[in-house]
C-alpha cells in the first residue's frame, strides 16, 4: 500500500533515484512523507484560520483601519470628553446595538491631545452653579467608576485619585468673591471650608500668609487623578460595548442646504452634515462616512472643525459671521523637585497671584505652572516649553507662597493645549443654528477633564431626549455667542 | 485537523488564564480570603464561555446591588426614630457593633444577625464607638453616621468596599474622632490617606495590612508629619525600602573587593 502512494506521489520519487536499499529508502520517504503532510496541514490549517469568522481576511484589498461607511452619530475628537459621549450614547441605547457610534481621532498616541497634558484635577469650587453641578456629577460618577466602567475579565479601573483637596488664596481685594462662591457652592452641595490666615497657617505652616485674606478648602470630591487612565478605561468600555474607533483626520464635511427665512428679508443658509470625509493617517485615502449626527468635541481644534463648516466665513454683519470662539492656547506645566516641600498633606494649591502647585507622587515632586496675561500669550505652532516663563513669572510668585520652594530644581516640564474660549472660559454645548444636525462639546478651557463624564452624559440626553434630565446646560448653550453675553467665572484658573 | 485546531487554541487561552486568575486575584473578589475552588473553576470557563463571562458579569451585577441595598438611606427610620436609632438600626444591620456614650456595654448582633431592640429605648444618645470590621460598609452608607458628631473610635479592619471616597468622607468626623482603623481594607491606597489631614482630632491610625500601600514605611513617615498628633501603627519605617545586601560575603566579593582596591591604589 505503501509502495502504491510513494509512487503515485511525484515529490517523493524524484530525488530518491539513486537509492540502493529498499528498505532505507522506503524508511526514508516515508519520514518525508510525513513532513509533507505537515506542512500541508499546516498551510491548511492556515489558510483555515483566515478564512474563518472571526479573522480580517477578506477576498478584496482593503485599507486597514479604514471606518465604517455609515454610522448613526460621528463624534469628532476621541478625548476624554468624545468617549466619554460615546460611553454614555451606548449606555443610554434602549435595544442592543441600536445605536452606532463611530469616534474619530486624529492621533493615535494622543501625544498632543489635551486630556493627556493636563493636570488632572477635579474641584467643586466654581462660582458658576452649572460649572459645580457638573463637577460633582463628575465627581459621583469617578466614585462609582468601577461599577460604570468596569470591563468583564479586565482590571479593575485604578484612578489613582488623591484626595488632597483644592485650596484657594483670596487676597483682600478678592476675598467678598471668594465669600459669594463659597455660598454658592455650599448651596449647590459641595462641601468647602473657609479658612482664616490663622486657621491656614496652623493646618499648613509651610505657607507664607502674607496678603492671603482669606482661603477655601475643598474638603470632598476634590483631588487630581490620572487622566489617562479615565481616557483609557473609557475608551475600553465604550469599545466593548461595541462603539467603533477610527484613527484618522476629519478634513471636510459634505453637506445639503436649504435657505431658510429668519426675519422679513432676511435669509440664512442651513446646512445638514452627509458625509463626513476622514482622512487616513499617512495617506491621501479618505473614506466618506454617511451619517445622521455629528458631535464636535474635538476641544483646541474644534473652531477648525466648525470654519470647515462655514461658521465665521460669512459677511460681517450676518449671523454667519460670527466665528465660533474656541481656539488653542498654549499652557506650560513644570515639574519641579524640592525635597524639602510639604509633604502629603499639599492640597492642589491656587494662590491669587494665578500660580497653582500640587503634589507629584511621594518622592518630594510638585506640579506648578500659571496662566500668562492675554498679551503674552506663546506660539501655538508647537509644544514648546518656555523655560524663561518659570524663572520670571512662576519661581518668584511660587516662592513667595511657599518659601521652601526658594530651593527647587525643575526637572522636566511640558506644553499642552487649552480648548480656550475667548468669549467666556466656559464650555459651548449644544447646537449651531446653521448646522442642524451638528452637537458641540468643547470650548472647556482646562475644565474639560474633570467635567468630561457628566459632559458626556448630557450631551447623550441633549441627543437621545431631546432635552437636559441630569444636569441643565441650557446657560452653556450657543446663544450666548451670538447675543454676546459672556457668562463668566469669578475665578479662572 | 479539528483537535489540533482546538489544542491551538487551548494553549493560547492558557495564557489568558493567567492573567484572569491574576485579576480575580487583585480584585480579591471583594473579600479577604482567597477564592474558592467554585470561583476559580467559573474563572476559567470564563475564558473559553460567553454565557460564563455573562454569568461573572451578573455576579459582579448582584453583588454592586447587595452592598448598594445594604447601604442605602435609612430616612425612613431616621423620620421616626431620629438620627441616633438611625445609625444603630444601620450598624447593626451591617452586622457591626457600637456603644452609646456613656455607656459601657456594646450593641451587638449574634452569629445568625439577630439583634435585641433595646437600643431604640435611648433615642436621644449619641453613638460614640462604631466597630464595623469586615462589614460591606461603603461611601453611601456613611451617610447614615454623619450626624454622630461625638463619634471618637471607628474601626473599619477588613472592610472590602472601604476605599479612598470613604476616607475623604471621614472629615464630617473632624471635631470628634480620636481613633481610626483602617487596616487590611484592600481598596485603600495613599491617596485616600492624604485626605486624614481633615481629621484634626486623631491620636491613633491603624494603616496596618494596606496591601495597596507600596511603601508603607515612608507612607507613616508623611502621615506623622501630616497629623503631629497622631500615633501612626502598623507600618515599621524600614518597610518597603530597599533592603541593603544582608547575604554573606562571598569569594568573589571579596576578590572585587580586592580589585577596586588595586584600582584605587594604583
Amino acid at each position: 500500500m505503501w509502495r502504491k502512494l510513494l509512487a503515485s506521489v511525484p515529490a517523493f520519487r524524484a530525488p530518491k533515484a539513486p537509492c540502493r536499499s529498499f528498505k532505507s529508502s522506503s524508511r526514508r520517504a516515508e519520514k518525508d512523507f510525513n513532513k509533507e503532510l505537515e506542512a500541508q496541514f499546516r498551510a491548511f490549517r492556515e489558510k483555515a484560520a483566515a478564512a474563518l469568522p472571526g479573522s480580517d481576511w477578506s477576498p478584496f484589498e482593503l485599507t486597514p483601519g479604514l471606518p465604517p461607511e455609515r454610522a448613526d452619530v460621528v463624534i469628532v475628537g476621541g478625548g476624554v470628553v468624545g468617549w466619554s459621549i460615546a460611553y454614555w450614547l451606548k449606555k443610554k441605547e434602549r435595544v442592543r446595538d441600536g445605536l452606532r457610534v463611530l469616534v474619530v481621532e486624529k492621533d493615535p498616541t494622543y501625544s498632543q491631545a489635551s486630556t493627556v497634558l493636563s493636570c488632572g484635577g477635579i474641584r467643586q469650587q466654581f462660582s458658576l452653579k452649572e460649572n459645580i453641578q457638573l463637577s460633582m456629577t463628575s465627581a459621583d460618577f469617578l466614585k462609582n467608576i468601577n461599577n460604570h466602567l468596569w470591563v468583564v475579565n479586565e482590571d479593575p479601573v485604578d484612578l489613582q485619585f488623591n484626595h488632597s483637596g483644592y485650596l484657594f488664596l483670596a487676597s483682600e481685594k478678592s476675598a467678598h468673591i471668594m465669600e459669594e462662591n463659597y455660598h454658592t457652592q455650599r448651596h449647590a452641595g459641595a462641601k468647602v471650608a473657609l479658612l482664616s490666615p490663622s486657621q491656614l497657617k496652623e493646618r499648613y505652616p509651610w505657607i507664607n500668609t502674607e496678603g492671603v485674606a482669606l482661603a477655601s478648602l475643598g474638603l470632598e470630591n476634590e483631588g487630581w487623578f490620572d487622566p489617562w487612565s479615565l481616557l483609557n478605561a473609557l475608551r475600553r468600555k465604550a469599545m466593548s460595548m461595541g462603539v467603533y474607533q477610527c484613527f484618522g483626520e476629519v478634513t471636510g464635511f459634505r453637506c445639503s442646504s436649504n435657505v431658510a427665512e429668519i426675519a422679513d428679508d432676511d435669509f440664512v443658509d442651513v446646512k445638514r452634515i452627509k458625509y463626513v470625509n476622514v482622512q487616513m493617517p499617512n495617506s491621501l485615502e479618505y473614506q466618506p462616512v454617511e451619517t445622521a449626527i455629528v458631535v464636535n468635541a474635538a476641544g483646541a481644534n474644534s473652531g477648525k472643525i466648525a470654519t470647515m463648516l462655514g461658521i465665521g466665513l460669512g459677511p460681517k454683519e450676518s449671523i454667519s459671521g460670527i466665528p465660533f470662539p474656541v481656539e488653542p492656547r498654549k499652557r506650560f506645566v513644570y515639574v519641579v523637585h524640592c525635597p524639602d516641600g510639604p509633604g502629603l498633606d499639599t492640597p492642589f494649591l491656587i494662590d491669587y497671584s494665578g500660580v497653582y502647585c500640587r503634589r507629584e507622587g511621594l518622592g518630594g515632586n510638585y506640579i506648578t505652572g500659571m496662566s500668562p496675561e492675554e498679551t503674552e500669550e506663546p506660539d501655538v505652532s508647537n509644544l514648546d516649553v518656555d523655560h524663561d516663563f518659570f524663572q520670571e513669572k512662576v519661581w518668584p510668585r511660587l516662592a513667595n507662597r511657599i518659601p521652601a520652594f526658594e530651593q527647587l530644581k525643575v526637572s522636566s516640564a511640558w506644553a499642552g493645549f487649552y480648548d480656550y474660549n475667548t468669549l467666556d472660559q466656559n464650555g459651548i454645548v449644544g447646537m449651531h443654528p446653521l448646522v442642524s444636525n451638528m452637537y458641540f462639546a468643547t470650548g472647556f478651557s482646562g475644565h474639560g477633564l474633570q467635567q468630561s463624564p457628566a459632559v458626556g452624559l448630557a450631551v447623550a440626553e441633549l441627543i437621545l431626549d431631546g432635552g437636559y434630565k441630569t444636569v441643565n446646560l441650557s446657560a452653556f448653550d450657543l446663544k450666548r455667542i451670538f447675543l454676546r453675553e459672556p457668562i463668566l467665572e469669578s475665578n479662572i484658573v | 485537523m479539528a483537535a489540533s485546531l482546538l489544542s491551538h487554541g487551548m494553549r493560547r487561552c492558557s495564557a489568558r488564564t493567567c492573567a484572569a486568575a491574576a485579576v480575580a486575584v487583585r480584585r480579591g473578589l471583594s473579600s479577604a480570603a482567597p477564592p474558592s475552588v467554585f470561583t476559580r473553576l467559573l474563572l476559567k470557563l470564563n475564558n473559553y464561555f460567553y454565557d460564563v463571562e455573562h454569568i461573572v458579569g451578573w455576579n459582579n451585577w448582584a453583588r454592586t446591588l447587595l452592598v448598594r441595598s445594604k447601604n442605602t438611606f435609612f430616612g425612613l427610620a431616621q423620620q421616626n426614630f431620629g438620627d441616633n436609632v438611625a445609625a444603630a438600626y444601620y450598624i447593626l444591620t451591617l452586622r457591626g457593633s457600637f456603644r452609646f456614650a456613656g455607656q459601657s456595654e456594646w450593641f451587638r448582633p449574634d452569629s445568625s444577625g439577630k439583634f435585641s431592640y433595646d437600643f431604640m429605648s435611648t433615642p436621644d444618645t449619641q453613638i460614640e464607638e462604631v466597630d464595623l470590621s469586615g462589614t460591606i460598609i461603603n461611601h453611601d452608607g456613611l451617610d447614615n453616621l454623619v450626624k454622630q458628631n461625638k463619634l471618637q473610635s471607628l474601626s473599619l479592619r477588613g472592610c472590602p468596599e472601604v476605599d479612598d471616597w470613604f476616607l475623604a468622607r471621614l472629615h464630617v468626623f473632624g471635631e470628634s474622632l480620636v481613633e481610626l482603623d483602617v487596616s487590611h481594607c484592600p481598596c485603600v491606597t495613599v491617596g485616600g490617606l492624604a485626605a486624614l489631614q481633615n481629621l484634626r482630632k486623631l491620636q491613633r491610625l491603624d494603616i496596618s495590612g494596606l496591601s495597596r500601600l507600596q511603601s508603607p514605611g515612608l507612607v507613616r513617615i508623611l502621615l506623622e508629619e501630616m497629623l503631629p498628633h497622631c500615633r501612626v501603627t502598623g507600618a515599621e519605617y524600614e518597610q518597603g525600602l530597599i533592603q541593603p545586601d544582608t547575604r554573606e560575603p562571598t569569594e568573589e566579593d571579596h576578590e572585587a573587593t580586592s580589585a577596586n582596591t588595586g584600582v584605587r591604589h594604583l
